[in-house]
Parts: C-alpha cells; structure tokens; sequence
C-alpha cells in the first residue's frame, strides 16, 4: 500500500487541508496545535502558498480573512488560549462571510489551564464563543483518518457556504499516531466558492432571504467592492433599517440549518437494537467505543453513537436513533457541554446521564463500561 | 477636481463627520496623492480599524475593507502576502492604531511590509465621544480625564521609526499639501511606510478643552507644528510644547512579502514536485 502512512493527527489535518486547497496559513504556536503551523511553514513555500507567523492570535485569524478576500483557502490553527483570543474575527468572518477554517486542538482550560493534557471544554465556546447570534459549522475527527478527511471536508463547507468552519480536536487526537491510508488526491470532490462573472452589477451580499448565499468576488479583481463588520444590505455597505437587520442575521443562521442534512456525519455502532445509547464524540468516542464492544461481548445491548459534525448537531438522525433507548450515557472530557445538547433532544424519553472527567486524563474504556453496566453515578 | 472625484463613491456621499473634523481634509489628501499616481483603482486596496477615521474607506471607490477595533493593519497583512501586487493603504485612528492595534503596528513596522499607513490623529477616541487615547497630551481633559490626562502619549513617529518602519512622515491638516506630499512618497516608498496625519476633532477634543471652534484648532496644530528642517537649527527649549513636521525618516530596506516571494522561488527549485510531507513532529509544550 504506497499510501499507507504513520502518522499524527496534526499532520493528517495539515495533509487534508492541503489537499482541500489550502494556500495561505497565518498562526501563533501553541501546544497542542504547533505542529501545524510548522508543517504548513514547510509545505506552503512549495506550492505557492504562503505561510506566516503573526504576532498572536487576534492578527492570525485577522491575517486569513484578508487573504481569503483575495480567493485564497485559509487556515488558522490554535488552542483553548489562542481561540479564546480568535473570537471577535470569528464573529467578523461569520458576518463578513468569509470562508475560514480554524482547527481548534483543545488542551485543558479555562486560562493557560494544562498545554500538554487533552480536553473537550470548548464545545459551548466552538459554538458561542462570539457575541451575537451567529452561523458557525463545528467539526469532531474521532481519529487520525478523519482529521485528514475532516479538514478536507472543513474547506469545502466553509467555501460553498461561506461560513467559519471550525476542526474542533484535542489533545489526543492531535497527536496521537495511526496508520492512515490516504485517498487519492485525484478522486477528492473539491468545493470553491462561487464567484460572480462580472463586476458590471454586482451586489456583494445579494441572496436569498431563505438561507442563500451570496457570490463572492475577490479584492484585486476590478470589482471594487466594500466589506464590513456592521450590518450591511446587500450593496455591503451598513445599514441600520431594522428590518434588514432582522432578515440579515436570519439568513446567516439559515445557511447552516439548511446546509445540515448535506453536511451531516456521524458515525454508529451498534445502534440498531440498543438499550444504553452512548454519545460521545473525539478521544472520549474511542474510549466509548472500546467499552460498547466489551458489553455487547457479555451480551448487553450497547451502542455508539458519535457526531463528526457537532454544530449543526445531526438532530433527526440521532432522535431516531435515541427513540428506543432506555438509558443514555454522554462522556465527555468536561463537566456537561455536549450532554446538554443531549437532554434538549432525548427530553424526557430516556434518563440522561452525563460522565465527566476534567483531570487532563482520557477516559479509560473500563469507565465507562462499568456505567453501562450500572455502575456508580 | 474630477481627477479627484473618480476615486471617491459618490452616491455613499455625504460622509458621516461632524462639521469641522479634519478626517475628511486627510482623506482628501490621500486621494490627492492617488490621483498624482494615478494609482489603479483596480489595484488598491484601503483598509480600516473601527473609529470615525475608520469609516473613510466607505467613501472611496477601491476594494475597501472595514474591519474590527485596532485589527487593520493584521487583515492587510494577510491581503499583501498573498496579493503582492496590490497596493495597500491601511487608515486608522490614535486610538485605533497606538491602543488596541499597538502591537499590530510594531510588528508590521518590524516586518517592513509594504503598507501605507495613515493615522488620523485627533488625539482623542472621536466615535465613542470624547475619551483619552495613547495620543492625548498629558494634561489635556477626555471624558475618562475630567481631571486632566495624567497619562504621557507616545511620539508616534519615533515609535514607528523604533519598530523598523523605513518612511514616516508627519503633518496636520493645517499643513494639507505637505501632508499630501507625505502620503505621495509614503505610497511610493516600497515597505511599511507611516504618515500621521494630525488633525482637529472639534466636537468632542475641541469643546471639552475649550480650544474654540475648527478654525481656532486648525491654528492650534499650525502654532504647534515646527518643520523638521526648521527645528534642525533651534534651541531645544525652543522646541518645548511642539512637535515635528515633514518626512521624519527615509531608509529603504528589504520589504517583507519580496523577501518571503523569494525564499520561496528558492524552496520551489528545490522541491519541484509536491510530495506531501511526512514527518516526525517534535512533542512540545506551552
Ligand atoms: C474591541 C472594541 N473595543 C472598543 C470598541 C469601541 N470603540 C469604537 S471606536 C473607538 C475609538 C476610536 O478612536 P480612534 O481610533 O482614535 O478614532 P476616531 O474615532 O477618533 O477617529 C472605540 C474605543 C470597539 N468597537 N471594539
């Protein structure tokens, strides 16, 4: 298999990013995400991208908006610290719509919190982080593999809908090694976004109220148009009519509620004829995974389910998956995040039972099979 | 004047100022420059922070970019590394670029990138009303000084020099063809190039330190201002209570993105073909 290859989730992510299109990268190092910035400071010379180290986080995320006005597919990455400081352009991105990948390796918080142990307490931040109502796509690699595919995929979400795409990983996932074997570039469906044909009538944020999303013109292309971070109508320049407002920020958010179906993933095991439903997504899935296929050999019926896309959450595929549980177990490596997603779509169908462990350790499978099988809450 | 005109949006006229800013004479300087150059309107780009100065852009007919709080000089960072080719005219404010945009200013001026970038200095927060800013004088009163600013200011031009800016340029809108002279060779020097423009916000500088009325703050900036070759043979105490006008420094250096494009050119020789790249990754920590 010549495409078989050893690799780190950082590196799988940088790999897929690269093969979406990426071409301009801006960051700021920090543990557990550097190793991305360095292999794009080494690959994007190469290819006639580009590549720099900004002076902290706010101007990186600042920096790949800029360029991505000017048609190019960017990339950030960073951790809890550095996306705390990446959210007012993430608002601006989602505002602006200007397509922008952020991978987000997260790492033990609040504050410089534990750099090197792994977590998941950014799963309300990834979603709310930005004041405002706001569209933003959140995506969970549970391995190497999906890092690659993932991140790929990141790209093509942010383009065609012109939205903030976040890769939300952590520690584990980033630097853990797997076999992966790579697709071929050549069979890849690659996504850009749709640009105008001509400067003569153009109206930067012309769409359909329903969700749609406008054409995008480059900077440096005659079409001498203004972006801002104020409300705008649809010529782009701001406006304060109520309702444009009003119909403006429904259309943000309808982008992403309609783009849900197309974009959905999520993966299963053993969900068919489940009692216990465990949800879990990242390093926690691993673990879970490991504990459902340990109960189901000793003949209890548990199953897997485990969201790649987190924000917008799979709703109806998972409420038909949840229906018939009796019991639903949500690990997860922060004290009650995802969960509450969880109690907002099971309802009062099934108990709901949340697992947490903040200790800057992953789950062991034990832990949770020893909750499936009952045990201590 | 048509010369002019083709360079501003007119039908986003008339400007949001209030009677007797000076941001709009500085802006008028600056088109004045472009059209001397007769820049291609296809190949500028201007970008802003947030603040009333900030708001120039919307009236002038190239791509233009209104971004956050202190964050323009970042966001043209990224459109000039990957558009070389462009022109890029950053427009901010004193407290957009010495506050909140401090540390963007410094490290671009550190990386001499090729941006213009013109501050509209009315030493005072204008569009949030009148608070002080890192460029008020001590003494003088804001609305978070209401017992006089007990704060220094910075010398923006020394800080930009200090940083590695290679041109800096400083005049008011008294002096407005000397501040369009300025900008004509801050455009042309190829690097990160700083005109401050110092200029008069009467409504909320002016009347909460009774300076009068627009006029009596245009001679306020022009008792103040001394010519830097004038200044060459005063007495320092002489100098007390002034600032300097006209090009403050002019060095050439190597410019950031022409650098990094041939860095590049040698690494692409180097690696004809992409490969992908597979490697160990280091463990590292903080
Ligand atoms: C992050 C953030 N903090 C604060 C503000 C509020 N704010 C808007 S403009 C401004 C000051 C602008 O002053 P200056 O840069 O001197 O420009 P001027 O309005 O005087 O032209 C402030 C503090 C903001 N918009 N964003």
């Amino acid at each position: 298999m010549t495409n078989a290859k050893l690799m780190q989730g950082n590196e799988a992510c940088t790999l897929g990013a690269l093969a979406a299109g990426l071409d301009f990268f801006a960051g700021y190092p920090i543990t557990p995400s550097t190793e991305i910035a360095e292999l794009c400071a080494e690959e994007l010379p190469k290819i006639g991208g580009r590549f720099i180290q900004m002076e902290d986080e706010i101007g990186s995320i600042a920096a790949i908006i800029g360029a991505s006005l000017t048609g190019r597919k960017v990339m950030t990455a960073t951790s809890g610290p550095g996306f705390s400081l990446m959210q007012e352009n993430l608002g601006y991105a989602g505002i602006a719509e200007v397509p922008i990948v952020i991978v987000n390796v997260q790492r033990v918080g609040p504050s410089t919190g534990q750099p090197t142990s792994p977590s998941q307490g950014d799963v309300m931040q990834s979603r709310w982080g930005t004041h405002g109502d706001h569209p933003v796509v959140v995506l969970a690699p549970g391995n190497v593999k999906e890092c690659y595919e993932l991140t790929f995929k990141a790209f093509n979400i942010a383009e065609q809908y012109r939205v903030p795409v976040i890769v939300l990983m952590d520690e584990v996932i980033g630097h853990m090694r797997e076999k992966v074997i790579l697709p071929d570039i050549a069979t890849l469906r690659i996504v850009n976004r749709k640009e105008p044909e001509t400067p003569a009538g153009y109206l930067p944020y012309e769409a359909d109220d329903d969700g749609g999303v406008p054409l995008m013109a480059r900077f440096g292309q005659g079409y001498r148009f203004h972006v801002t971070g104020l409300f705008h109508d649809d010529t782009g320049f701001p406006s304060n009519k109520s309702d444009i407002t009003n119909r403006f920020t429904r259309r943000l958010l309808r982008k992403v509620e309609k783009a849900e179906p197309a974009i959905r993933e999520y993966f299963t095991e053993s969900t068919d004829d489940c009692d216990i439903l465990v949800v879990a997504f990242g390093s926690s899935a691993m673990s879970s995974l490991s504990a459902v296929r340990k109960a189901r050999a000793s003949g209890i019926k548990a199953g897997l389910f485990r969201p790649k896309t987190i924000w917008p959450f799979p709703e109806d595929s998972f409420k038909e998956l949840a229906a018939k549980a009796k019991r639903v177990i949500v690990p997860e490596m922060n004290l009650g995040q995802l969960v509450l997603e969880i109690e907002r779509l099971v309802g009062c169908k099934a108990p709901v039972e949340r697992l947490s462990k903040v200790n800057g350790e992953l789950f062991k499978p034990e832990e949770i099979l020893s909750r499936i099988m009952g045990g201590a809450k | 004047m048509s010369d002019i005109l083709k360079y501003f949006r007119q039908n986003r006229l008339p400007h949001i100022w209030c009677p007797g800013c000076g941001h709009g004479t500085a802006t008028g300087a600056l088109v004045r420059a472009i059209a001397k150059l007769k820049l291609d309107k296809n190949k500028v780009v201007v970008v802003s922070g947030i603040g009333c100065s900030s708001r120039a852009p919307g009236y002038l007919d190239f791509d233009t970019l209104h971004t956050t709080h202190g964050r323009a000089l970042a966001f043209a960072t990224g459109i000039k590394l990957s558009r070389p080719d462009l022109k890029v005219i950053v427009l901010t404010g004193d407290g957009d670029c010495t506050a909140i945009g401090g540390n963007h200013f410094i490290h671009a001026a550190r990386r001499n990138i090729d941006i213009t970038t013109i501050i509209l200095n009315n030493n005072i927060y204008g569009m949030t009303s009148g608070q002080y800013s890192p460029m008020t004088p001590k003494g003088m009163l804001g609305t978070t000084a209401p017992y006089g600013n007990v704060e220094r200011c910075f010398d923006l031009a020394k800080l930009a020099i200090a940083a590695g800016a290679t041109y800096v340029g400083r005049a008011t809108t008294y002096h407005a063809t000397l501040l369009e002279d300025l900008i004509g060779k801050a455009l042309i020097n190829k690097g990160f190039s700083v005109v401050e423009a110092v200029d008069q916000c009467p409504t909320y500088m002016g009347r909460k330190n009774k300076l009068g009325t627009a006029v009596d703050m245009l001679n306020w900036l022009k008792d103040r201002a001394v010519n830097v070759k004038a200044a060459a043979v005063m007495a320092p105490e002489k100098l007390e209570g002034k600032f300097l006008v006209g090009e403050l420094y002019n060095q050439p250096e190597p410019e950031f993105t022409a650098e990094y494009m041939a860095m590049a050119e040698q690494v692409r020789r180097k690696y004809d073909n992409f490969q992908g790249g597979v490697r160990e990754c280091g463990q590292n920590s903080d």
